[in-house]
């Protein structure tokens, strides 16, 4: 170890997974429906993938987390985001690569992809 | 000399810096109790005895290991302080045999004094479970009753740091702590040398020489024997202690009077042998030197120093002189070339000698010390022994006059006498041996480098054109710094004396025993040495080759140092042993 | 990487009640279930709700399982893991809500406890340096060795106010201070990892939990007082802790932040393990240095202090485990924010290991001055079976016991002091009035017989006659006479002996004659153990109205003493009885009674 600069890269780099196991309660909570029928439809790379990139990029603010069946079969895998005061925003029909946008640009920068969202979808 | 004033008892008294507050107390006329402690061997603080109380600590402190400040203030006789040390004795007595008076140490046990000092009425009041153990009696030279034992470690710490063996020690803990050795071995399958410095320092009689007296009575009162009598230069310096005379006074005389009353058919001296030893010694290092041979040449007249060195250096044995030690080789001489002339049958002669050393008990069984098919010594006792024998008989010893050794072996000169202190050896022969090198007459037979208590002496003497390096070292851990070097080459010697009590044998393990109180304070070890280079320097011959005895003894029997006969009377063998192997 | 992270606790409670089997399953499960790539499963160390183990947390959600058994693993796995169903039935009950699944840190057990010493306890992989990083690890290290003097470093240390968590609540700057004051070519840092009060174990869960704690406030330090050298010296019954501390060596060594030129700043530093060997008394400092020189572990005396002379006659710094866990969040956080926690004298938390007559036995750390009475009824949940509570012993066999009656007392040093026991290391055990006080004192005390050394003559035999007073007392043979005299033993003790552990041995004596004097009385007057519990003073009795003369008891009894005919009462041969109290037990009809 040369610098602190070393070590807080590995901080960095070890953060966001360990970020996993924070307890607090104004977190962003990004839900994955993980029933038989999302799991069926593709839920389980979308987890993966908005699980990675949370962690990757470090957002210690968010947690993912799946569901059971929320009772929109048709429409998964769906992905529902949660954050603390606000309304819940419920995306469907995700892929891990939709999944990424939705990291990059709702959890990230705070813009809610409408296209994606069962409002604009099934509206 | 810095110095800081603390207050003992309410008195101002000015202490050297970095003393105890036992060591200012006894600046101010206290005598504080102890019985753990030894100075620079033994600072543990463990006993308790020596408590005393310091303003402003936590609780009662050991004096014996308590540092002094400037300012301090201290009680040593509070009613709390007196009590402590009292309890203190009753707790060590719960523990105890309390069989005082069949013990050996009854009336000079330093725990019977504090008892009464410290009045102790009841000896039952804390009466509870009780150790008990058996005694060991596995080594030829003593006994350990630990029935006995307070737990004090002054014997470990000896055998430890002093002696560099530390094959006693701790063993168990808590209520059921008891000192043995590794794996609970009996002592006599140890690597223990028999020094009994541990004797010596023992406070109570938990150890104890074995005691041999009733056998030499048992062959006095023997018509078939006829028992002869050697001492040691030693002796003479340190038996007087047990009859209440001041450490250091020579008892030659009184020794020898003490001796023919106690019915010795004949009564000779070591010191004879000693001279013979640097005859053959002083040809063996000379024909060394000349040869090419085995350098440096080890002295071999201490027991336990040959036993130490059979366990821990088995690779230096060819450096030892192959000469018996004196004892030895005065009873090779004595049942050899002296019954034949006095036509004295060696099956009938009971060789007894007195030693300050509790090693010469082993000594005498060793392999290679018969000469005449027996042992060359029968019955070896210690200084102590000597004094009960002479107390059962009810001698006045301080009474009795003063007389002379019996001829021709109780002849001896000033360069034996100096065999019972450290360096003493060394100088003897080098007497010998610097006369021989250079065919001339030394006019000062002084030879001060080698004098002293110090427990390493080195010394470089220029004789007939060449430098010889001498060493002496007494007390083994000493020993055991002195070979490191010699091993290690960084240091290069041709002769070294080296003996395995510190002081050499006037500290040997037999000599009788101060109680820590004098010894802490006292120089004991110097106060006998200086007993014997006194009577050294008074003696008219001074050097072993002068002897008329030995001259005698070589010219009618033995020819010439080193020659065959002398090979096979006085000289031996070593063993190579291992360290404390199971 | 891992979408959830399923934390095992891999402490010895758990390890003992088979979390490593628990382990296993999770992975051959895992696997099964094809979420080998999801899942990680992380070994930590000790929660502190040790009596629920083996139990497992799930991130993210904090799902708290609790006595988990092996059988419950594939439910867990293909419910939770993959479909992100909570196993209610499973979960730990005190979570449980009408609401939901409330987070553990909402529960009475954790809810007023502050863990600062056991902050990564449970959260991270103690096996992973970089976790320990990740929690912010070695950060404080890296700052003070490039931004800090080591006189900065010992004021902000006196600052906090940190005491001694080893017992004696000795200021831990002032010992570093001290230590640095001393000139030498060669220092130590030592740290006491030989915990041995009987049912404390808060230092071994720190070490288990998060070793890297320890290592990098022992670097801290050695810089701080000019040390290159450090051992922690950790007894070898604690098997977990040693493999632990060694992978955390390894693993600093290996990022250099142990050994040559730590952090580019030219500081050399590094740490050995020295193994004890399970003497109680070498967790007194100079016996630990003693066994650490390769002596036998006994205590010398002081002065010198290990300040000026300790470790192989060299300067040294020792402190316990606990006391070092706190070392890098004061640098981090600063002074002010740790005074901002406890009471005047006593800053900080402090960790207790909870045990006896208590529901959540297992260790918690609260902020100092906070009530035993909250200890005790909330954060330990009460005493089972409505029993009422009787006493508390904390300091282990060097304290005492506290009464009823200071129930309210904040707890912090100079309190439990000032009420006869000591904060000690951190064992905090609850009687409840089944518990005889005199046969508690034994107890103590019989441990200390046991583990004293033996080198000092009041510690060695002293204490070895207090307990066969204490024995007579508890056989109903002494008289009152006996108490005046071992009350007198134990104050001649206190004063005379040569360690802190012969000097504290009759504490728990003299506590218990303070506060329970009548019970001492009532044995040795009476002849009655009030509690019920020495045997010698207690007879069973069968109620011959009540007795339905069943066999039962008489089946029962290990030793034939009980007689009687079916249907008619039975009799208890008194001679023969052995008070084991099976019938007692075993009596259906409640005539049998303990008198």
């Amino acid at each position: 170890m040369k610098s602190l600069e070393e070590l807080r890269a590995i901080r960095e780099k070890m953060q966001g997974q360990i970020g996993l196991r924070n307890e607090h309660t104004d977190q962003i909570r990004v839900v994955v429906g993980m029933a038989t029928c999302g799991i069926a439809s593709g839920a389980r790379p979308v987890l993966t993938a908005l699980s990675d990139a949370v962690q990757s990029k470090g957002l210690s603010n968010v947690t993912v987390t799946q569901t059971g069946c929320i009772g929109l079969c048709q429409y998964e895998p769906i992905v529902e985001v949660i954050e603390p005061g606000k309304d819940k925003v419920t995306y469907i029909k995700m892929t891990p690569e939709k999944a990424l946008e939705v990291v990059d640009q709702h959890l990230i920068k705070g813009h809610i992809i409408k296209k994606y969202t069962i409002a604009e979808v099934i509206g | 000399m810095e110095t800081v004033n603390i207050k003992i008892n309410g008195i101002q008294v000015e202490a050297p810096v970095g003393s105890t507050i036992l060591e200012a107390a006894k600046l101010a006329h206290i005598d504080i109790p102890t019985l753990c402690f030894l100075k620079e061997i033994n600072e543990i603080g463990a006993c308790r005895m020596c408590v005393v109380e310091v303003k402003g600590a936590r609780s009662l402190v050991a004096s014996c290991v308590y540092p002094i400040r400037d300012g301090m203030e201290v009680w040593t006789n509070t009613p709390k302080v007196l009590s402590s040390r009292k309890k203190t004795l009753e707790l060590i007595l719960s523990d105890h045999d309390r069989k005082c008076l069949s013990c050996v140490r009854s009336g000079k046990c330093e725990l019977q004094k504090l008892c009464n000092d410290l009045n102790v009425e009841n000896e039952l009041l804390y009466e509870g479970a009780r150790t008990h153990y058996e005694i060991d009696e596995s080594a030829p030279h003593m006994y350990r009753d630990n029935n006995k034992c307070i737990l004090c470690r002054r014997c470990s710490a000896v055998c430890a740091k002093v002696q560099g063996v530390g094959v006693i020690g701790a063993n168990e803990r808590g209520f059921s702590t008891t000192i043995s050795c590794a794996f609970d071995l009996p002592l006599g399958e140890t690597s223990c040398v028999s020094c009994g410095q541990c004797i010596a320092v023992c406070p109570t009689g938990a150890l104890s020489e074995k005691d041999d007296t009733e056998e030499v009575f048992a062959a006095l009162a023997d018509p078939d024997k006829y028992v002869i009598v050697q001492t040691a230069p030693a002796v003479r310096a340190a038996l007087g202690e047990e009859f209440g005379l001041p450490i250091g006074t020579n008892v030659q005389g009184k020794m020898v009077a003490a001796l023919r009353r106690l019915g010795f058919d004949k009564v000779f001296d070591t010191d004879f042998a000693a001279d013979l030893t640097i005859m053959e010694e002083a040809n063996e290092f000379l024909d060394r030197v000349k040869n090419g041979g085995v350098l440096p040449l080890i002295t071999s007249c201490s027991p336990g120093w040959i036993k130490y060195c059979e366990h821990y250096y088995p690779d230096m044995l060819d450096n030892l002189s192959s000469c018996k030690s004196p004892q030895q080789m005065f009873g090779a001489i004595t049942k050899t070339y002296y019954a034949e002339k006095m036509k004295l049958d060696p099956e009938k002669i009971v060789m007894v000698s007195v030693m300050p050393c509790t090693a010469k008990k082993f000594e005498i069984g060793r392999s290679d010390e018969n000469a005449a098919d027996v042992p060359d010594v029968d019955i070896s006792i210690t200084t102590r022994e000597l004094a009960r024998m002479i107390e059962r008989v009810g001698l006045n010893f301080n009474s009795l006059p003063e007389e002379d050794f019996d001829d021709p072996l109780g002849r001896s000169t000033g360069a034996a006498v100096i065999f019972g202190a450290t360096g003493g050896v060394m100088e003897a022969a080098l007497r010998t041996a610097v006369e021989t090198l250079t065919g001339k007459d030394l006019p000062n037979p002084d030879f001060t480098e080698v004098r002293g208590t110090k427990g390493i002496k080195e010394a470089t003497y220029h004789v007939a054109g060449m430098d010889i390096n001498v060493a002496v070292a007494s007390g083994l851990a000493n020993a055991r710094e002195l070979l490191e070097q010699v091993k290690s080459g960084e240091k290069n010697y041709h002769f070294i004396e080296i003996m395995g009590c510190p002081g050499g044998c006037v500290n040997g393990g037999g000599q009788p025993k101060q109680p820590a109180s004098v010894r802490n304070f006292t120089d004991i070890k110097a106060l006998r040495a200086k007993a014997l280079y006194t009577q050294d320097a008074n003696m008219p011959l001074r050097k072993s080759h002068e002897n008329p005895a030995i001259k005698q003894l070589y010219k009618e029997y033995l020819e010439k140092p080193g020659s065959h006969k002398a090979h096979e009377i006085l000289h031996t063998t070593y063993v190579k042993r291992t360290v404390n192997q199971l | 990487m891992y979408r959830s992270h399923v934390l095992v606790c891999g402490g010895t409670g758990c390890t003992s009640s088979g979390s490593h089997r628990i382990v296993e399953t999770l992975k051959t499960e895992i696997e099964k279930n094809g979420l080998k790539d999801e899942i990680a499963v992380v070994q930590t160390g000790c929660h502190g709700l040790c009596a629920l183990g083996p139990i497992m947390i799930v991130y993210p959600g904090a799902t708290f399982y609790s006595l988990v058994k092996e059988e419950d693993i594939p439910e867990i796995v293909s419910e939770h893991f993959l479909k992100g169903r909570i196993v209610t039935r499973l979960v730990y009950e005190e979570t449980v809500t009408e609401e939901g699944i409330k987070s553990l840190s909402d529960t009475d057990f954790y809810k007023k406890q502050n863990r600062i010493a056991l902050r990564n306890c449970g959260i991270i992989n103690p096996e992973n340096i970089d976790e320990y990083i990740a929690t912010d690890g070695y950060e404080a290290l890296g700052r003070v060795l490039t931004e800090y003097t080591p006189d900065q470093v010992i004021q902000t240390i006196l600052d906090s106010g940190l005491r001694g968590r080893g017992g004696g609540g000795f200021p831990t700057g002032l010992k570093w201070k001290f230590a640095k004051g001393y000139d030498a070519d060669q220092k130590y840092v030592c740290c006491n990892a030989d915990e041995g009060d009987p049912g404390a174990f808060m230092d071994r869960s720190v070490l288990e939990g998060d070793p890297h704690v320890v290592l990098e406030a022992m670097t801290i330090a050695g810089f701080a007082i000019g040390a290159s050298q450090g051992y922690i010296y950790v007894r070898a019954e604690y098997p977990i802790a040693v493999k632990r501390l060694q992978i955390a060596i390894n693993q600093a060594r290996e990022y250099g932040l142990l050994g040559k030129n730590i952090f580019n700043t030219g500081f050399n530093f590094d740490i050995d393990l020295r193994l004890g060997a399970g003497a109680f008394v070498c967790g007194e400092e100079t016996a630990l240095m003693t066994s650490i020189e390769g002596n036998r572990g006994e205590p010398r005396p002081r002065p010198p202090f290990p300040a000026e002379k300790g470790l192989f006659g060299k300067p040294t710094l020792l402190n316990n485990v606990e006391t070092y866990a706190n070392i890098p969040q004061i640098i981090l956080h600063g002074a002010d924010w740790f005074t901002s926690m406890g009471t005047e004298k006593s800053k900080g938390t402090k960790v207790f290991a909870l045990g006896g007559k208590i529901h959540n036995t297992g260790l918690v750390e609260i902020p100092m001055g906070t009530t035993l009475r909250e200890v005790v009824e909330e954060i330990g949940g009460g005493i089972p079976n409505g029993k009422r509570f009787k006493a508390a012993q904390t300091g282990g066999p060097s304290g005492g016991c506290i009464p009823a009656e200071h129930l309210d007392i904040p707890i912090d040093y100079d309190n439990l002091i000032s009420i006869g026991s000591m904060m000690g290391s951190g064992g905090l055990i609850v009687m409840d009035e089944d518990n005889c006080m005199v046969d508690i004192a034994k107890f103590f005390l019989d441990f200390t017989v046991e583990e004293s050394c033996g080198k000092c003559t009041p510690c060695r035999i002293g204490t070895k006659r207090l307990s066969e007073m204490l024995d007579k007392i508890t056989k109903g043979n002494a008289t009152l006479e006996d108490i005046d005299k071992m009350e007198e033993l134990c104050y001649y003790i206190k004063e005379n002996a040569l360690c802190g552990l012969g000097q504290t041995a009759p504490n728990p004596v003299l506590s218990t004659l303070r506060y329970f004097r009548d019970e001492y009385i009532a044995h040795v007057v009476d002849k009655k153990c009030p509690a019920g519990v020495c045997k010698a003073l207690l007879s069973y009795q069968i109620d011959p109205d009540k007795c339905k003369g069943c066999t039962l008891c008489s089946r029962i009894c290990p030793n034939n003493a009980i007689n009687g005919k079916v249907k008619e009462a039975h009799v208890i041969d008194q001679s023969k009885c052995l008070k084991c109290g099976a019938c007692l037990e075993k009596c259906r009809f409640g005539a049998i009674s303990k008198k």
